[in-house]
């Protein structure tokens, strides 16, 4: 597979350390476990276009939110994980 | 439906005749209105668990529904290993229930598949993976099952062509469990699916689950089908590979994700390995199958997957895995690949559990260990649906441990899917 | 010999000498193992797998199923290679595979007899009774019946590499559409990379005898590789397997450097794994031709129509004397042609499409169907014609042209199964992955000017998206042909002995999907993985049912498209390539001063320093660990990770990555800290030391550095992006350098006289960035074995400087290296969790770390730290474990029972995690987890490893060994 880094261009996706599917947002503290529980063993994993973390590890050290097709491996977008929801 | 037997003596009486009267191993079914019980999926698991439906309890009224042809997904596509050599006392005594079962199911079945006990032998390569081989070794031996903490002599009798004093990971020792070994996956499905025919289970292939049939009470009362509505009390999932998919028909979120595993076999080869063997500074394991292919495989790909098929650069861990171990494998030619779907928990061991939708029971998340899970979790499976509680061996494996915390983490490695 | 006078791309003047079973046989320069056996007269090539019947070549190229031999010999053997598709060399020496004592006479063969009992499938049905003797006695014998050729057992003494290639275009195939695609694109100013399996451009124009252009085919071949050749934007892989088909438009391919010379050239791979990436392929990978079902189509001398043609035309070998071609395309009329103007007898053209298509002056053409054969390898056959009668004929080759399958397994590798086409009456591909396209015979155009028009097309297509539009040509062609009622044996998979009724009797048996079938009968698992006749094998299925062949379906290719090495796939990385070696800054001082080196993830650190006198490994790490404890250590600990975070936001970003508070820490200070996972279990452990306001360097363990430096990032982009802060590993960039034990300050003094080391001016857990040398410097006041003791760093690459500086003042303090061992009794006798205790598995209360666990903040893990299973009083804690009688020893991995409890699982209550021999108390002890371990200090209990048969009592104490009060650290 072949990943296009916004700051280093297309890589091959063995400099890429996969995390999984992005998780809801994390919780605060007070919202308790039930939404902590969620957050970390909540998943969708669908069958199609999926959002998820990737890490350009020996690369640029940026945390890619990539949508991607899980049934085909085609990517839909890749953007930096720290430019969401600015 | 008269069963016929499978022997020598039916084999050279058929002969007599051009094989012309041997009958379907199993009944290919059409969809009947309704049953007591649905499994949805036709692999491995699925047909085991209408088999001990049929066998233990006497439910015979039982559909397993199949989307395509059954064994088609990981019970075909599989190493093919099976063993207990289990560490957490929540996995152990379910893993050696199976394994039990493995030892008189050719008999039990009346199909040989193949089960064959020539041992897994994993390798250690530095001290402190020898303690936790030492661990584990002990955990199984304290729950009854063999055990054996090799040095790297007798490891060498086992097996002289490993490269013991690889320049990179030299070989410390190694963990055996002589009655481990391997089984003719195929032969599997197909030996559950005769046995399940044959006591009245209804096998319905090329018919694809889309959806529940819910009563006011979100009961789960039927399954949707491509073939149709379906009634029935109640319904079990089989369904590795697809397994957050149908259970989304249900609204239920659970803590999976699919990932590809890809496996390899060589060309045909006179026996050169003895057993399993797997190597400890990496992950890499091979076997060699009675036509003589080289069975292999190693990590996940790593990133989630529905399509069946991995990438060139596990192909190259894999075979630089495997050079590292036994470098006369230099020759031996790669012959085919594929890519199975492992439903991979958070914890890395599965589940066997009600769901909250009352009649929707879920049998699933075995990562990449369901095929030596086979008979146990057709078993245990089968005593849920049947009992509506967990078979004792099977209780630790339940949804809600999520949420508690009783994880069955055999490798620490926490919440991440492609780590476990 | 068989031949020809003249003719074929053989080099007449180079005789080459090989050997087959021990035969001396000659060849020439340009020939195949098998075009050099067939020249010599050598039928009987090999034997099948199940039933052991003896056969002969069938092909001319890498799928065939019966003509696998081992090549080479020794640690340089190579089994199962495919006579048509190696090439011949001086000296080349094979052996037949699956018979014994020789192919020609097979001791094995007498399994044929029991072939009325061996159908598809017979092992599942039987070898049930009794159980034990499956291991025993029958899967031995299967086991040694089966498998083909044999691997040396020693380790593979060739190399291999690995190479990269980028192009706009690849065109996979040199025949005439690859040529014309590759030309058409080169002309076009792409970059394009041209591979092809055989050692010669050209594909089938080598084979059959065409006109191109007013030139032979050879010639224009010839012309289009010179062409492209001088293309400096054209790369020509020959001897070149392209394997497989991967995500993002990659491609494997392995080429054979050296396969083809009798010794691999001096400095040279034997074999080179490409991984390619290009914009665009065109496969033109060509057809297969099918075989035809009938009796005996497995015996020798009966061969794909197709290949006698490369023999006749290519090689100059006439593999008989009196031909039959038994065709339904018109491939068959073309083989005559070329047997009859080679001078060769064409004894009858059999057409079984009913209406023969062409009549022809030097043969009969007669409407029928070959029915049998006859002969230990072929004398006769006996043939049905349309018009009634059978008739017998008197021939020593028969050709079968059962038409083509376009090879479009490259598309299946990415998902997308071909569909029947009906014109073609064969699997096309319809809807292809982006990027990829298929052209010639590859994609149903089967003609030599449709071919080309194809390949030309295709490249036009990537450049012109109006040339997209145009509709491909597709070439008419009879189904798959299956005799009925032959009386023999007819075979559709030739190497595993699958019959036309091993597919009946699969239908009948319900195994009907074709996945089943393949499974049931193995039909398309043999080498060539059903190239040749799955088709086949699913059209006599398809005529059994009365079905189309659309409904039957097809299985999909997976790659590798044809066989691959494993050494090859493996490349560079072998013994020590196998993973990079990292070495610490002091590696080389560490050396020579007769360190034992051991792995630590990719590190290699000193384990001990053997010294004259130590007599044993355990001798040296005791001494030295007794010599922290007396005198003074130094130890390399720059393997751990080490990471700067600096940002106004810093102090805030570590108070919500540890469990403890760290905002608080004053400047010039260092703390403890304990970071979980957000699942509430331990993640990683280390210290942190603000070197100002806004910042700080953290370090982790070593097995964990990279895994923290990554969740910082995370915490740092995902979870908080706002925070202002920026962490980088600087692991690589600093040796640092354990100084511990009573004379440690002493000896740092020594080094750095113009800082006051004095406890007062610089106490337990300070730090402060400096100067040694004028080289910048940071000395942490951190004990990690429980003595005075600090850790200084330099830039890395004045670690050996710094290392060496410390060895020769410390002589005056008897200042000794300290290896992993030391360092790991020294902290088990303070009671520290390190390697095997930090499993994953633990959480910060059951290490005794609970209340480091700030209650006034949010931290990552602290909530699901408190689900009630990770606070459950129940779970097993950390102890301090020893010896009842000091005399016994215990290992690590042994569990822990009460004292008399059986010794069963369900009374295991923990165990033991690491152990260490102690010089300060002269016996073993250990640390491990022991259920409500706290509560029972003092009680004795039992430590067992039933692995190694040991049970010993041990009394549970405190994990810190020593100096439980702290006084020497802060001394």
């Amino acid at each position: 597979m072949i990943i296009s880094c916004p700051h280093c261009g297309l890589r091959d996706s063995s400099e890429f350390y996969f995390r999984g599917e992005a998780p809801t947002p994390r919780p605060d503290y007070e919202e308790g476990n039930v939404a902590f529980a969620d957050h970390v063993y909540g998943r969708i994993n669908p069958a199609g276009p999926q959002k998820e973390h990737w890490y350009h590890a020996a690369g640029c050290r940026s945390w890619l939110l990539v949508e991607r097709d899980t049934r085909t491996h085609d990517f839909l977008s890749v953007t930096l994980a720290s430019e969401q929801g600015r | 439906m008269e069963r016929q037997r499978y022997s020598l003596f039916t084999l050279a009486r058929h002969a007599l005749t051009g094989h012309r009267g041997w009958k379907p191993a199993w009944r290919d079914a059409a969809p009947k209105e309704r049953y007591d019980v649905i499994v949805i999926g036709g692999g491995g698991h699925g047909l085991a668990t209408a088999y001990y439906l049929a066998r233990n309890f006497g439910i015979t009224n039982v559909a397993v529904i199949e989307k395509g042809w059954i064994g088609g997904g990981n019970a075909g596509r599989n190493t093919t290993i099976v063993r207990s050599n289990y560490l957490l006392p929540g996995n152990i005594p379910f893993y050696e229930h199976s394994l039990k079962l493995w030892e008189g199911l050719e008999q039990d079945l009346n199909y040989n598949a193949m089960v064959s006990q020539r041992g897994i032998l994993n390798l250690c390569h530095s001290d402190e993976q020898r303690d936790a081989f030492e661990r584990r070794g002990n955990a199984m031996r304290l729950q009854g099952v063999d055990a054996d903490l090799l040095d790297p002599a007798e490891v060498r009798r086992m097996a002289p062509f490993l490269d013991f004093d690889n320049a990179r990971f030299p070989i410390f020792g190694g963990l055996l469990q002589k009655r481990a070994g391997t089984a003719r996956h195929d032969g599997v499905v197909w030996g559950f699916a005769r046995g399940a025919s044959d006591r009245g289970v209804d096998i319905i292939q090329n018919c694809e689950v889309t959806g529940f049939v819910r009563d006011a009470g979100g009961r789960v009362t039927g399954v949707e089908t491509s073939r149709g509505k379906i009634l029935t009390g109640k319904v079990g999932m089989a369904v590795a590979g697809n397994t957050s998919r149908v259970a989304s028909f249900a609204d239920l979120r659970l803590p999976i994700e699919s990932h590809v595993l890809q496996a390899f076999v060589s060309e045909g080869l006179k026996p050169v390995i003895p057993g399993v063997i797997t190597f400890g500074a990496g992950h890499f394991y091979i076997s060699q199958s009675d036509k003589g292919g080289l069975v292999f495989g190693g990590d996940l790909d790593g990133y989630n997957s529905y399509a069946q098929r991995g990438n060139l650069s596990i192909v190259e861990d894999v075979c630089e895995e495997a050079m590292a171990i036994m470098p006369m494998v230099g020759r031996a030619r790669v012959l085919r690949s594929w890519g199975g779907i492992m439903d991979m928990t958070l914890d890395g061991s599965p589940i066997i559990d009600r769901t909250p939708v009352p009649g929707l029971y879920l049998n699933g998340g075995w990562c990449y260990g369901g095929f030596k899970a086979t008979p146990a979790s057709g078993w245990c499976f089968a005593h849920l649906l049947a009992r509506d509680e967990p078979h004792p061996v099977a209780a630790s494996y339940r949804l809600d441990r999520f949420a508690s915390g009783q994880l069955i983490d055999e490798k620490g490695a926490g919440a991440q899917a492609n780590l476990q | 010999m068989t031949r020809l006078q003249a003719g074929g791309l053989i080099d007449r003047t180079k005789a080459v000498d090989f050997r087959f079973d021990g035969r001396a046989l000659t060849g020439f320069a340009g020939d195949t193992l098998a075009s050099a056996l067939l020249a010599n007269g050598v039928r009987i090539v090999g034997r099948s797998f199940k039933y052991h019947r003896a056969r002969g070549i069938l092909t001319d190229g890498i799928d065939e199923p019966n003509a696998l031999v081992t090549l080479r010999g020794g640690a340089r053997a190579e089994p199962n290679c495919r006579a048509p598709s190696v090439e011949l060399f001086d000296g080349l020496e094979a052996q037949s595979q699956n018979c014994w004592p020789s192919p020609s006479f097979d001791l094995m063969a007498v399994n044929g007899l029991f072939s009325k009992i061996f159908v598809a499938g017979f092992y599942y049905k039987t070898f049930m009774w009794p159980a034990a003797l499956w291991e025993r006695l029958y899967e031995p014998l299967i086991r040694r019946a089966a498998g083909l050729g044999r691997l040396s057992g020693q380790a593979d003494p060739d190399s291999y590499d690995r190479s990269h290639a980028f192009a706009d275009l690849l065109v996979v195939g040199s025949g005439p559409a690859g040529l014309s695609a590759a030309l058409s694109a080169a002309r076009s100013g792409l970059r394009v990379l041209l591979v092809e399996n055989d050692s010669r451009v050209g594909g089938r124009l080598l084979s059959e005898r065409h006109e191109v252009g007013g030139q032979s085919g050879t010639a224009w071949a010839a012309a289009a590789l010179r062409e492209l050749a001088a293309n400096d934007r054209v790369t020509i892989l020959t001897r070149t397997s392209l394997f497989g088909a991967y995500d993002g438009n990659s491609f494997g391919a392995v080429e054979r450097v050296s396969d083809h010379l009798p010794i691999t050239a001096d400095g040279q791979p034997r074999q080179r794994y490409w991984k390619i990436v290009a914009a665009q392929a065109i496969f033109a990978t060509g057809a297969t031709e099918r075989p035809i079902a009938f009796g005996g189509n497995d015996r020798p001398g009966v061969m794909m129509a197709s290949a006698i043609q490369t023999y006749v035309n290519r090689y100059a070998v006439a593999p008989g004397k009196r031909v039959a071609i038994f065709t339904v395309c018109d491939t068959g009329y073309d083989v005559a042609a070329d047997l009859a103007a080679a001078g060769v007898e064409i004894a009858a053209i059999i057409d079984a499409r009913g209406q023969p298509t062409r009549d022809v002056a030097f043969a009969p053409v007669i409407a029928g169907e070959v029915v049998r054969t006859f002969g230990r390898s072929l004398k006769a056959i006996e043939v049905r014609r349309f018009d009634g009668g059978m008739e017998r004929m008197a021939v020593d080759l028969l050709g079968m042209a059962g038409g083509w399958n376009p090879n479009v397994g490259f598309a299946s590798h990415l998902g997308k199964r071909p569909d029947w086409c009906d014109t073609l009456q064969a699997f096309r591909q319809g809807t292809l992955p982006g990027g990829m396209m298929f052209a010639g015979a590859a994609d149903g155009a089967l003609s030599l000017a449709d071919a080309m028009a194809s390949g030309e097309a295709a490249a036009r297509r990537i450049c012109d998206a109006a040339a997209a539009a145009q509709p491909m040509v597709v070439s008419a062609q009879a189904s798959p042909h299956v005799v009925s009622d032959s009386g023999q044996k007819s075979f559709v998979d030739f190497q595993h002995d699958v019959t036309v009724d091993d597919v009946l009797l699969a239908d009948r048996e319900g195994y009907r999907s074709v996945e089943h079938l393949k499974r049931y009968t193995t039909l398309g698992m043999a080498t060539d993985q059903g190239k040749a006749g799955q088709v086949l094998g699913h059209a006599v299925l398809a005529q059994h049912r009365d079905a189309g062949m659309a409904a039957i379906g097809t299985i999909a290719a997976r790659p590798p498209h044809t066989p691959v090495a494993i050494g090859a796939l493996a490349g560079v990385h072998r013994g020590e390539h196998l993973k990079p070696t990292r070495l610490t800054p002091t590696h080389r001082w560490a050396a020579e001063n007769g360190a034992s080196f051991v792995n630590a993830g990719l590190w290699k650190r000193a384990q001990w320093f053997t010294r004259p006198g130590d007599k044993d490994w355990l001798a040296s790490a005791v001494r030295e660990a007794k010599a922290v404890r007396s005198t003074v250590g130094i130890c390399d600990v720059s393997t751990l990770g080490k990471i700067e975070i600096v940002g106004p936001d810093a102090a805030m970003l570590l108070d919500r990555l540890y469990g403890n508070m760290m905002s608080t820490l004053p400047v010039g200070k260092c703390r403890y800290g304990v970071m979980l996972r957000e699942d509430g279990f331990v993640f990683d452990d280390g210290t942190v030391a603000r070197l100002d306001d806004n910042r700080f360097v953290i370090t982790t363990t070593t097995v964990n550095a990279v895994a923290v430096m990554r969740h910082i990032d995370f915490a740092l982009q995902v979870i908080w992006p706002g925070l202002k802060a920026h962490a980088c590993s600087i692991t690589e960039g600093w040796a640092q350098i354990a100084v511990a034990g009573p004379l440690s300050r002493a000896l740092l003094q020594d080094l750095l006289p113009a800082i006051d080391l004095s406890n007062e001016a610089f106490p337990f857990m300070a730090a402060l960035a400096g100067e040694w040398n004028g080289i910048p410097m940071r000395l942490f006041r951190l004990s990690f074995s429980g003595e005075l003791a600090y850790e200084i760093a330099v830039p890395t690459n004045h670690g050996d400087a710094l290392v060496r500086a410390l060895a020769l003042l410390g002589r005056a303090y008897g200042c000794t290296p300290y290896g992993l061992e030391a360092l790991g009794i020294l902290r088990i006798e303070k009671g520290h969790v390190a390697g095997g205790d930090l499993n994953g598995q633990v959480t910060a209360h059951d290490l005794g770390l609970g209340r480091m666990l700030s209650k006034k903040k949010d931290f990552i893990g602290r909530a699901m730290a408190e689900r009630p299973a990770l606070v459950d009083p129940g779970r097993q804690m950390l102890v301090g474990l020893k010896p009842v009688d000091p005399a016994q020893r215990f290992s690590a991995g042994s569990h822990l029972f009460r004292k008399g409890a059986a010794q069963v699982a369900s009374e295991s209550q923990g165990h033991i995690t690491s152990v260490a021999y102690s010089g300060v108390f002269d016996h073993w002890i250990a640390l491990g987890l022991l259920e409500h371990g706290p509560e029972r200090i003092g009680e004795t209990i039992a430590a067992a490893s039933p692995v190694r048969g040991t049970c010993i009592e041990v009394e549970v104490c405190s994990p810190v060994f020593f100096d439980a009060a702290g006084e020497r650290l802060r001394a």
